[in-house]
């Protein structure tokens, strides 16, 4: 487990075995999501950079297991304003609280503050750097819809360069024996450095270029991200692949019954809307996910998990 | 070592203490202030681009009475791995130092990430060496790779 007492930084620090721990506790809040465990325990989340969609999962994780949350969701309203150092806020705040939970704009912000604190952090996005639990809600859904981690067939589909969320799944599956295709515009392409990564790791991986039915006719999990215009230095480019790298439903006739289809949402166009009504879309129930998982990694943190 | 002869005649023999060699003429401040050399007392001498035969151009600096600590040499890796420090003691070399590349580099090198932590906190950056034959350095907290050729002192 991480190095830094219970915090959760990256998911650099955990093998299968913690990874398959952590997974199955959050299948038993999902059996369970409600109860008092939490009781008694104050939980603050520090977003210093605004993300609804995180903050309202983790408060709901806090809420569902009885626990109080403090914290605020901007740091435009806090003293970070009046050049508060982060190390003072974090100070501060683990005088009144259990557990902190910190989205920050900065890349390495979480690592720092579990460095000064005194109770954990759970990182819930600095910069471009780590999103940990976004990392273990993908695990879990493709465990829960495969029924297994193992030997999948994952198709990363969209924005490969700058995603965050392709960039911890490739390391946290290391374990797992997948096989990894890579689908991205050129200007996108999974960085050299990840697949260097793969090559160390014995990771498989294949590149495409075109995205369209019988690429991802053999895929276990089409991941797609959103292909962004602010990510071009070449806006000419931009407007010719746009449109490339969009799942319609049509391309999904002759994929494998057992796909399922995840994307970190939001979502903007690149999947049409026609295919939220086929089974084999899986972003809702993906999101939900991220409840139950963010319930055990809370309980985690704060070494509530036998 | 005819060449190098020469240029040591420029600047007095050093009876006890260090000379540090083959220095990129680039970095002879760079070195100076690694070893917070401007704030010791010691007679110093400092030589930039002599005539080298292996660097085309290098500098020397000679610091009476003073030896560094294997850390202290440790830092100047980051800057120049091929620099020499040979110790004085009655005139004679008694012994030449190669520095090596540490394991952990903190507190001299800044982060080239412009959204790194470091970079907006009063604190001290930290970076793993990750390929010492290379000069890669990995930021502990953004994770950042910085290779030789780009590195840049706090």
């Amino acid at each position: 487990m991480d190095q830094t007492g219970r915090s959760l930084i990256s998911l650099e620090g955990l093998d299968r075995e913690d990874i398959l721990w952590l997974l199955g506790h959050a299948a038993e809040f999902e059996a369970n999501p409600n109860s008092k465990i939490l009781d008694g325990k104050i939980v603050a989340t520090l977003f210093f950079e605004p993300s609804t969609r995180t903050r309202l999962s983790f408060e709901t994780a806090v809420n569902r297991l009885g626990g109080r949350v403090i914290g605020f969701s901007d740091a435009a309203t806090t003293s970070s304003s009046k050049g508060e150092t982060l190390k003072d806020t974090i100070m501060m705040v683990s005088n009144y609280a259990d557990l902190i939970i910190m989205r920050h704009y900065l890349e390495g912000a979480a690592r720092y503050a579990s460095e000064v604190s005194p109770v954990p952090i759970i990182n819930a996005g600095d910069g471009a750097n780590q999103h940990p639990s976004q990392t273990m809600l993908d695990l879990y859904s493709m465990l829960k819809t495969q029924g297994r981690l193992d030997d999948l067939n994952i198709y990363l589909v969209g924005d490969l360069k700058y995603g965050r969320t392709v960039h911890s799944m490739l390391t946290a599956m290391r374990f797992f024996n997948p096989t990894f295709h890579f689908i991205s515009p050129d200007e996108l392409k999974m960085p050299e450095e990840y697949k260097e990564y793969c090559r160390i790791h014995g990771i498989k991986f294949e590149e495409h270029s075109r995205f369209d039915e019988e690429t991802i006719a053999d895929a276990d999990i089409l991941y797609m991200t959103r292909v962004q215009r602010e990510r071009f230095t070449d806006l000419m480019e931009y407007e010719r692949v746009k449109d490339m790298f969009i799942l319609k439903n049509d391309m999904l006739r002759s994929a494998k019954p057992n796909l399922k289809i995840l994307h970190p949402l939001p979502r903007v166009n690149e999947i049409a809307q026609d295919v939220d009504d086929n089974p084999m879309a899986y972003y809702f129930q993906q999101a939900k996910n991220g409840l139950y998982v963010r319930e055990a990694l809370i309980c985690n943190a704060l070494n509530l998990l036998k | 070592m005819g060449k190098t002869g020469k240029s040591e005649l420029l600047v007095a023999a050093l009876q006890n203490g260090t000379v540090i060699d083959h220095i990129p003429s680039d970095k002879v401040f760079d070195v100076v202030n690694l070893l917070g050399l401007t704030s010791i007392d010691n007679p110093i001498t400092i030589g930039s681009n002599l005539s080298s035969r292996k660097m085309g151009s290098k500098g020397i600096i000679k610091i009476a009475d003073r030896y560094f600590s294997e850390e202290e040499c440790s830092k100047l890796s980051v800057i120049a791995p091929n620099i020499v420090l040979n110790i004085i003691r009655d005139y004679e070399v008694i012994e030449k130092k190669m520095i090596s590349m540490p394991d952990q580099v903190r507190g001299i090198v800044k982060c080239g990430n412009p959204k790194c932590i470091t970079n907006h906190e009063p604190m001290q950056t930290v970076f793993d060496v990750v390929d010492k034959a290379n000069g890669t350095l990995r930021c502990r907290y953004c994770n950042k790779d910085i290779h030789k050729g780009d590195i840049k002192l706090l």
